[in-house]
């Protein structure tokens, strides 16, 4: 047996051990002990603990017929609805956001909606293999089909990996402009008046069907347009701040020289607990940092440590003030 | 006039050349060192002949990252993983007196592969779902019964032991065993996904 086959069987069987049984301070003793050997017993326990953590988005599948999850052989009139609840209730775990998510066919023969609540984040890939990755508090409806490829986006954000399909362009409707996918990856983030759209990769038409927008915008690789009101802003993006604007795909928030306001709201997005920002001195301070999406207190604990600011819970709420 | 203050504390804040704590050296290492096995794998099964040596040299590369890490942030988690790797690799030849004339490919090759593309870093938190599924499809039937019992119907192992007619004993090897392979397909199974596409 080898020598890394051995310590990852004796840290699989910790794993067990505290899967399984009661778990004293005794036990943690030990185990401190036996992590403490070395860095080869660390890594290994640490990659598998991580590993089992993976497994536990299955306990999303628990509340229908223990029978039907624990067999991936739903029954027949269920089983796409099925499949993908719970395939979404796994997604949306996996990002730690650990919110329930839903996936309806109310909207007409073949249009789907995806909903994530707040702090939700969930990956979906469309019957023609585009992907689409909801951020948090988001609604979209999807008809997609071998003759149309339409998506309206309620509310929310989303990011758009489109498969290819000259004869047939991806269309994302929000409100009342119309982003035509010309072959690429994009964001489109709408909130009550305004509306972005930025491009990854590739290019995009946006224009509006009723012709509001005299002319469409053509938007290339690291252009962004902002649409207030009757207005569309098209500013040229760095690649890094693209990057730091789409880290809530993999669950976190980037702050590059952002203000605390901006901090504010971003979290503010994504979690029902809001931070608010007792005066206007303290929301103009600027940082830098990556933070969980979730990671509230460890943000609060920079403003408090770093900025010397106060922070007071209020019903639940936290208050941040000079 | 607004001041910028660099942080560095909370989790997520790896700020290259800054030292760690053990707890801060576990997070990294699941965030920025994990999701790159699939490529560290790649990389050693091309440049190693001996199969059999694959497990220990990916454990080894694992802890002389995380040593060093702690003590240094490095500055590119993907270049510094192989550069380890490759490290490692030399010395191995160099230290052992009698070398398999096959067992390495290539020195001059090993240099290489640091600058190819790899994946993107973040991939395997995107791809988790897909990978889970199709992970826990591989799993040799009984692992994963004893797997989707304990994280689905919640059930303790006595329970599982008698539901499955097997001793408890059995249960926990299904589930050591399984938790194994599950970490293999999970980080390292490249090829097997690549195929599925």
């Amino acid at each position: 047996m080898s020598a890394a086959r051995d310590v990852n069987a004796q840290a699989a069987h910790w794993l067990e051990r505290r899967e399984f049984e009661s778990w004293g301070e005794a036990d943690e003793t030990e185990l401190s002990a036996w992590l403490a050997h070395s860095w080869e017993h660390r890594v290994a326990y640490w990659r598998l603990k991580d590993a089992w953590e993976h497994t536990e988005r299955l306990s999303a599948l628990r509340p229908s017929s223990p029978q039907t999850a624990a067999a991936p052989q739903p029954r027949k009139p269920f089983r796409p609805m099925l499949w993908r609840v719970a395939a979404a209730a796994i997604a949306v775990a996996a990002l730690g956001a650990g919110t329930a998510f839903y996936v309806a066919r109310n909207g007409g023969p073949h249009e789907t909606v995806y909903a994530t609540p707040v702090g939700g984040h969930q990956s979906v890939l469309l019957a023609d293999g585009s992907k689409v990755e909801l951020n948090t508090n988001t609604v979209l409806r999807a008809r997609v089909s071998a003759h149309e490829r339409l998506v309206t986006l309620e509310r929310g954000e989303a990011y758009f990996q489109i498969a290819h399909d000259p004869k047939h362009p991806f269309v994302v409707m929000a409100g009342d402009h119309r982003v035509t996918d010309l072959g690429t990856k994009f964001l489109v983030r709408r909130d009550n008046k305004n509306l972005e759209v930025a491009v990854t990769e590739g290019r995009v038409q946006l224009d509006t069907p009723d012709g509001r927008l005299q002319s469409p915008v053509l938007l290339t690789r690291h252009e962004a347009a902002e649409v207030k009101g009757n207005k569309v802003f098209v500013t040229r993006k760095t690649a890094q701040s693209l990057t730091n604007e789409l880290g809530w795909r993999h669950g976190f928030l980037v702050f590059d020289h952002t203000t605390l306001a901006d901090a504010v709201a971003q979290f503010n997005r994504y979690n029902q607990g809001k931070l608010v920002i007792a005066d206007p001195a303290t929301a103009r301070l600027t940082m830098d940092g990556t933070f969980p999406i979730d990671g509230i207190s460890a943000f609060t604990e920079v403003a408090q440590e770093v900025f010397k600011l106060r922070i007071e819970r209020r019903g639940g709420n936290t208050v941040i003030s000079r | 006039m607004a001041e910028t203050v660099e942080t560095s504390r909370g989790t997520g804040l790896f700020k290259p050349g800054a030292t760690m704590t053990a707890s801060e050296v576990e997070v990294w290492f699941v965030r920025e060192v994990l999701p790159m096995e699939a490529m560290l794998m790649h990389y050693l099964h091309q440049n190693w002949r001996n199969k059999s040596d694959i497990e220990d040299l990916r454990q080894e590369v694992y802890a002389r990252v995380c040593e060093a890490a702690q003590k240094e942030v490095p500055e590119k988690t993907k270049a510094f993983v192989l550069t380890t790797a490759r490290n490692l690799l030399i010395n191995r030849v160099r230290r052992e007196q009698i070398v398999p004339i096959e067992a390495v490919a290539d020195l001059d090759e090993l240099e290489i592969a640091i600058d190819a593309p790899g994946p993107e870093r973040n991939a395997m938190a995107r791809d988790v779902l897909r990978k889970l599924q199709g992970a826990l499809d591989r799993l040799p039937p009984r692992a994963r019964e004893v797997v989707t019992l304990r994280r689905i119907e919640g059930l303790s192992r006595p329970e599982i032991a008698q539901r499955m007619g097997i001793s408890e004993k059995t249960v926990s090897e299904h589930l050591t065993n399984g938790l194994c392979a599950l970490a293999d397909m999970l980080y390292g199974n490249a090829s097997d996904l690549r195929s599925k596409k």
